[in-house]
C-alpha cells in the first residue's frame, strides 16, 4: 500500500518519537516456526546465514548446556531422544489424557494428574512446562531476528491455530512473556495466510482456508472484502496434523516388525516415518530402514499403501470442512478460492481430496510453510505503524458454563465476532446461600465430561438471601485475541463478588511468576553466546559419532581415509577448545567432507546385511 | 484466564474529549487528538449509524459495521496506552453486539419490540396466548415428522423460505406501521419457523 488515506480525525496512529523496537510476524509451529518482518507492507522471512527459514520447533536440553533449538537440536534428537522435545504446541494448555500414544508410550515421559493441570515433561532431573519449552522456540525466533535486523525485537504478533481454545492460547501468550516479547496480537493462522494472500492478490469474495499443520488442522471461511478480512465460520481440529501421518506409518512399520519398542527409540521411528512420508511428495515408493535396538528392519512403503494409512485421517479434515461451510450456509461452489496453508498439505492425498471436495483446484501460490509468518508480519506492521487493514475474527469453539445434572448452557455460541461480551444470570437454590461454584466451559457437546473444563470459579461473599432471591451475573467477554476473561458481581445489591480463578490447565500467575524469575536469574539470552553452544554441541556430536562408527566399522577405512580423518578430527578438537565460532563451523564441515567416503562405504554395508534377511535372523534372536 | 472488571460506561452525554478538551463533534472518539472517549449509550440502530427501521439491506448493514470497525476496533490502537486500549475493546463489543443483534431477522425483531417497551411473549415471563399462532405451528411441525424422503424435505425446505420471505415483508410493514400487535405476532411466528428450519436442516443433515 502506497498511501494511507484518512477522513480528519480519523488517524489513530500518531507517529511519536519513541520507538518501541521493531515488531515481527512469528508462526509458531507444531514442527517448525518462523519469524518475518513487513516494511512498507512488503514482508519477508528472516533467515539464517544458510539461507533457511524454518527453525524447528525442537528443543534440545543436555546437561551443562544453554537449551538448543531449532537444526542443531533436531540432529541432537537421533543421537539423545531423552534429551529432546519435539512438537510441543501439541502439550500446549493439554493435560495428561489428551496425549496420543505409540506402543503405548508418549514420545516424552509427561508427568501429571489425569484430568487436572498441564502436562509437564520430565527430562533428566528437569520437569518442564510446555509453555517454557515453547518461550525457548520464542527466544531463538527472536535472537534470529536481532541477529538479521542488527536491532532490537520486542514485540510479535504470534500466530495459533483458529481452533485453540482458551487455555492453548493463553499458554502461547505466557511462552511469549517468558520469552521477553510483547504479545501485540495473537491472530489465527488461516487468518494470517489470508491477509499474505489478500495483499498480495487483491483476492476478494469468500475464501475457504485449509490449514493442515504438523499438529493441528484448522478450516477457516473467510469474507475479503477492500482490506477487511472478516472470519465468518472456523472449524478444525487442534489435535490433527502431518504428526498424525507419521503415527500411523511408524505404528503399521513397527506392527511390521513385530516385537516391543523402547521409550527412547520412539522419536526414531517417528523420523523415519516423516522423511518416508516426504519423500513420497516425489516418488511412488520408498524403502525405510528402522535402525532400532540393534536390529535392522527395511519396509517398502509405495505411495497407495501411504495412502490407505492416512486416508481415515484425511477424510476428518473434510468432515470439518463440510461442518464449517454448513455452519455458514455456504455451498462450495459460492467459494472465490481455497487456499492451502501448511506444510501438510503437499502431501498429494491431501491436495486430491481438498480439490475433489471443493471441485475447484486449491491455490497455493505462496510457500504453505512460509504464509502464515507472511501474514503475521503484515499484522505487526498494521498494528504498530498503521494500516487500512481490518481483522475481525470469531470464538471458534463455545463457551458456556455447567448447569444442574452435568448439563452445558452455551452463554457465546461459535462463530460470534469478538472482542464479545455476555452475560449470564445465576441464582442461589439456598436460604441464606453465600458460595456459588462456576464451572467454565468449551466446545460443542452437551454434556459437562465432552467439552474442554477452562476454569471452576468460586464465586464466596454473596449476601445471605432467600433461595432464588440473589441475582448473580456472571459476564463472559472474550477480547480481539480469543482470550475470555470473566467477571461476577450480584446484582440486587450491586456486591462485588470475589471470584477465585483456578484456570484448568493454564499456569497460575504464582507459576509464570515464578519461571519469569528463572529465566532472569538465568539470563542465557545472549545470542552470540547460545550460537556459539549449538557450533560446539554440532561439532562434538559429529566427533562422537565418527568415533562411534570408526570403532564398529573401522575395517572400511582406507588408510588415506583415515589419516584424513584424524587430522580434521585433531583440528575439531583444537577449535572446540576455543571460543570461535566461525573457526569451530568451518572444522565441523572439514571433518564432515572427510568422513563422507566412509558413511558411503557403511551405508552399503548396512544396506547389503539387511537385505540378506539379516534383520530377520537377528530379529528372531532378540525374541 | 483472569478475572476483570469491564470499563465503566459514560454517564451522560460529554461534550469535551477527556484527553485533549477539545469539543467533541460526536460523543465517541475526539477529532482533535485521536482520542477515544468512554462508550456512550446509544441504541444498535444509532450505534452503526443506520436509521431505526426493520428493513435493513444486508449489504448496507455490513457497510455501516465495517465502518464503525474500521475506526474503533482495538487494533487500530494497539500502540496507544493500556486506557485507549481498553475503550477500544469495549467499543468494538458494542459495534459487535449491535452488528449481531440487527444482521439476524428474529433478533432484530425482538430487539425493536424490546426498544418499543413491549418485549415478545415468551420472553419476560408472559406465555404466548394465540390459539391460531399455536394450530399453525403445529401444522408446521406435523409436515417436518412426515417428512420422510430427501425429496419430501425439499419441498418442504422451499415452503419454509416462502414463508420465512413472506413474515420478513409483514415484519417490516408491522414496524413501520407502528403496529406492534402484528409486530410481536409476526415475530412470534418468525421465531418458530427458524426453529423449524434448524430443526430440518438437522434431519437433512443427518439424511444425506
Amino acid at each position: 500500500m502506497l498511501l494511507e488515506i484518512h477522513e480528519p480525525g480519523e488517524t489513530p496512529l500518531p507517529h511519536t518519537g519513541d520507538d518501541p523496537g521493531l515488531a515481527v510476524g512469528i508462526d509458531l509451529g507444531t514442527t517448525n516456526s518462523l519469524v518475518a518482518i513487513s516494511r512498507d507492507g512488503r514482508p519477508e522471512v528472516l533467515r539464517d546465514g544458510r539461507g533457511r527459514g524454518l527453525v524447528p520447533s525442537v528443543v534440545a536440553y543436555l546437561p551443562g548446556e544453554a537449551p538448543i533449538v531449532g537444526e542443531v537440536a533436531l540432529r541432537v534428537m537421533s543421537d539423545e531422544p531423552g534429551h529432546v522435545i519435539a512438537s510441543v504446541k501439541r502439550l500446549m494448555g493439554r493435560g495428561v489424557a489428551d496425549v496420543k500414544t505409540l506402543g503405548g508410550l508418549t514420545a516424552d515421559r509427561l508427568v501429571g494428574e489425569a484430568g487436572a493441570g498441564m502436562a509437564r515433561i520430565a527430562l533428566g532431573e528437569q520437569l518442564l512446562s510446555p509453555v517454557e519449552v515453547s518461550a525457548e522456540i520464542l527466544r531463538a525466533l527472536k535472537g534470529r531476528a536481532e541477529l538479521a535486523l542488527g536491532a532490537g525485537v520486542t514485540q510479535a504478533v504470534i500466530t495459533v491455530p483458529a481452533y485453540f481454545d482458551d487455555a492453548a492460547r493463553s499458554a502461547t501468550r505466557d511462552a511469549a512473556r517468558l520469552a521477553g516479547l510483547e504479545v501485540l496480537r495473537l491472530v489465527n493462522e488461516p487468518t494470517a495466510a489470508a491477509l499474505a494472500y489478500g495483499l498480495d492478490q487483491g483476492a476478494e469474495g469468500l475464501y475457504a482456508i485449509y490449514d493442515l499443520g504438523g499438529g493441528t488442522f484448522d478450516i477457516s471461511l473467510l469474507k475479503l472484502e477492500k482490506g477487511v478480512f472478516q472470519v465468518l465460520a472456523t472449524g478444525g481440529d487442534a489435535a490433527l496434523g502431518g504428526d498424525d501421518m507419521d503415527h500411523v506409518l511408524a505404528e503399521a512399520m513397527l506392527a511390521e516388525r513385530g516385537g516391543a519398542i523402547a521409550q527412547d527409540e520412539i522419536k526414531a521411528a517417528l523420523a523415519a516415518a516423516r522423511r518416508a512420508k516426504e519423500a513420497l511428495t516425489e516418488q511412488p515408493a520408498v524403502d525405510v530402514t528402522l535402525d532400532l535396538g540393534g536390529t535392522i528392519s527395511v519396509h517398502r512403503v509405495t505411495a497407495e499403501y501411504f495412502d490407505a494409512l492416512a486416508a481415515p485421517l484425511v477424510a476428518r479434515t473434510i468432515t470439518a470442512c463440510q461442518a464449517v461451510l454448513s455452519d455458514a450456509d455456504c455451498p462450495p461452489t459460492d467459494l472465490a478460492g481455497v487456499v492451502l496453508v501448511g506444510g501438510s498439505t503437499r502431501v498429494p492425498l491431501v491436495r486430491r481430496a481438498v480439490e475433489r471436495f471443493f471441485g475447484r483446484a486449491p491455490l497455493a501460490d505462496i510457500d504453505p510453510d512460509e504464509v502464515v509468518a507472511l501474514g503475521a508480519a503484515l499484522q505487526a506492521e498494521a498494528l504498530t505503524r498503521g494500516s487500512d487493514t481490518l481483522l475481525l475474527d470469531v470464538v471458534p469453539l463455545s463457551l458456556g458454563l455447567e448447569t444442574m445434572g452435568g448439563l452445558v448452557e452455551k452463554v457465546i455460541p461459535r462463530n460470534t465476532p469478538i472482542p464479545v461480551s455476555r452475560a449470564q444470570d445465576f441464582t442461589t437454590y439456598k436460604d441464606g446461600q453465600t458460595a456459588m461454584a462456576i464451572h467454565v466451559l468449551q466446545g460443542e457437546r452437551e454434556l459437562v465430561e465432552q467439552n474442554r473444563s477452562l476454569a471452576r470459579f468460586v464465586l464466596s461473599d454473596i449476601p445471605p438471601l432467600t433461595a432464588g432471591a440473589a441475582r448473580i451475573r456472571v459476564a463472559f467477554a472474550v477480547d480481539a485475541d480469543g482470550l475470555l476473561t470473566v467477571s461476577a458481581r450480584e446484582a440486587t445489591t450491586g456486591h462485588e463478588a470475589h471470584v477465585d480463578v483456578k484456570p484448568s490447565y493454564g499456569l497460575s500467575e504464582d507459576d509464570l511468576t515464578a519461571m519469569l524469575d528463572a529465566a532472569f536469574r538465568n539470563a542465557r539470552t545472549d545470542n552470540l553466546a547460545r550460537l556459539l553452544a549449538e557450533a560446539r554441541i554440532d561439532g562434538r556430536r559429529l566427533a562422537e559419532a565418527i568415533s562411534a562408527a570408526v570403532a564398529v566399522d573401522g575395517d572400511l577405512l582406507t588408510e588415506a581415509d583415515r589419516a584424513a580423518l584424524d587430522a580434521a578430527g585433531r583440528r575439531l578438537d583444537a577449535a572446540l577448545d576455543g571460543d570461535d565460532r566461525d573457526t569451530i563451523r568451518d572444522a565441523t564441515e572439514a571433518l564432515e567432507a572427510a568422513s563422507r567416503p566412509f558413511a558411503e562405504a557403511r551405508m552399503d554395508r548396512n544396506i547389503r546385511e539387511a537385505l540378506a534377511g539379516q534383520s530377520v535372523s537377528r530379529l528372531a534372536s532378540r525374541l | 484466564m483472569t478475572a476483570i472488571t469491564p470499563v465503566e460506561a459514560a454517564a451522560g452525554t460529554p461534550t469535551m474529549c477527556r484527553d485533549c478538551g477539545a469539543t467533541l463533534a460526536e460523543p465517541a472518539l475526539c477529532g482533535a487528538c485521536g482520542a477515544l472517549q468512554p462508550l456512550p449509550s446509544l441504541d444498535h440502530f444509532a450505534r452503526l449509524g443506520l436509521a431505526a427501521a426493520y428493513g435493513i439491506d444486508p449489504a448496507t448493514l455490513e457497510r455501516a459495521y465495517f465502518a464503525q470497525q474500521r475506526r474503533f476496533h482495538p487494533d487500530r490502537f494497539a500502540a496507544r496506552g493500556s486506557r485507549q486500549k481498553a475503550l477500544a475493546l469495549a467499543h468494538a463489543t458494542a459495534i459487535n453486539a449491535a452488528y449481531e443483534t440487527l444482521g439476524e431477522p428474529l433478533a432484530r425483531a425482538r430487539y425493536l419490540l424490546e426498544r418499543a417497551g413491549q418485549p415478545l411473549p415468551g420472553d419476560d415471563g408472559r406465555t404466548v396466548g394465540d390459539p391460531a399462532l399455536l394450530m399453525e405451528a403445529m401444522a408446521w411441525r406435523e409436515a417436518l415428522a412426515e417428512a420422510a424422503t430427501a425429496a419430501d424435505m425439499a419441498a418442504l425446505a422451499e415452503r419454509l423460505a416462502a414463508a420465512l420471505d413472506d413474515v420478513r415483508d409483514r415484519l417490516s410493514r408491522a414496524f413501520d406501521g407502528g403496529d406492534l400487535a402484528a409486530a410481536t405476532r409476526e415475530t412470534l411466528r418468525l421465531a418458530y419457523l427458524d426453529k423449524l428450519g434448524a430443526e430440518l436442516k438437522r434431519k437433512r443433515g443427518g439424511a444425506s
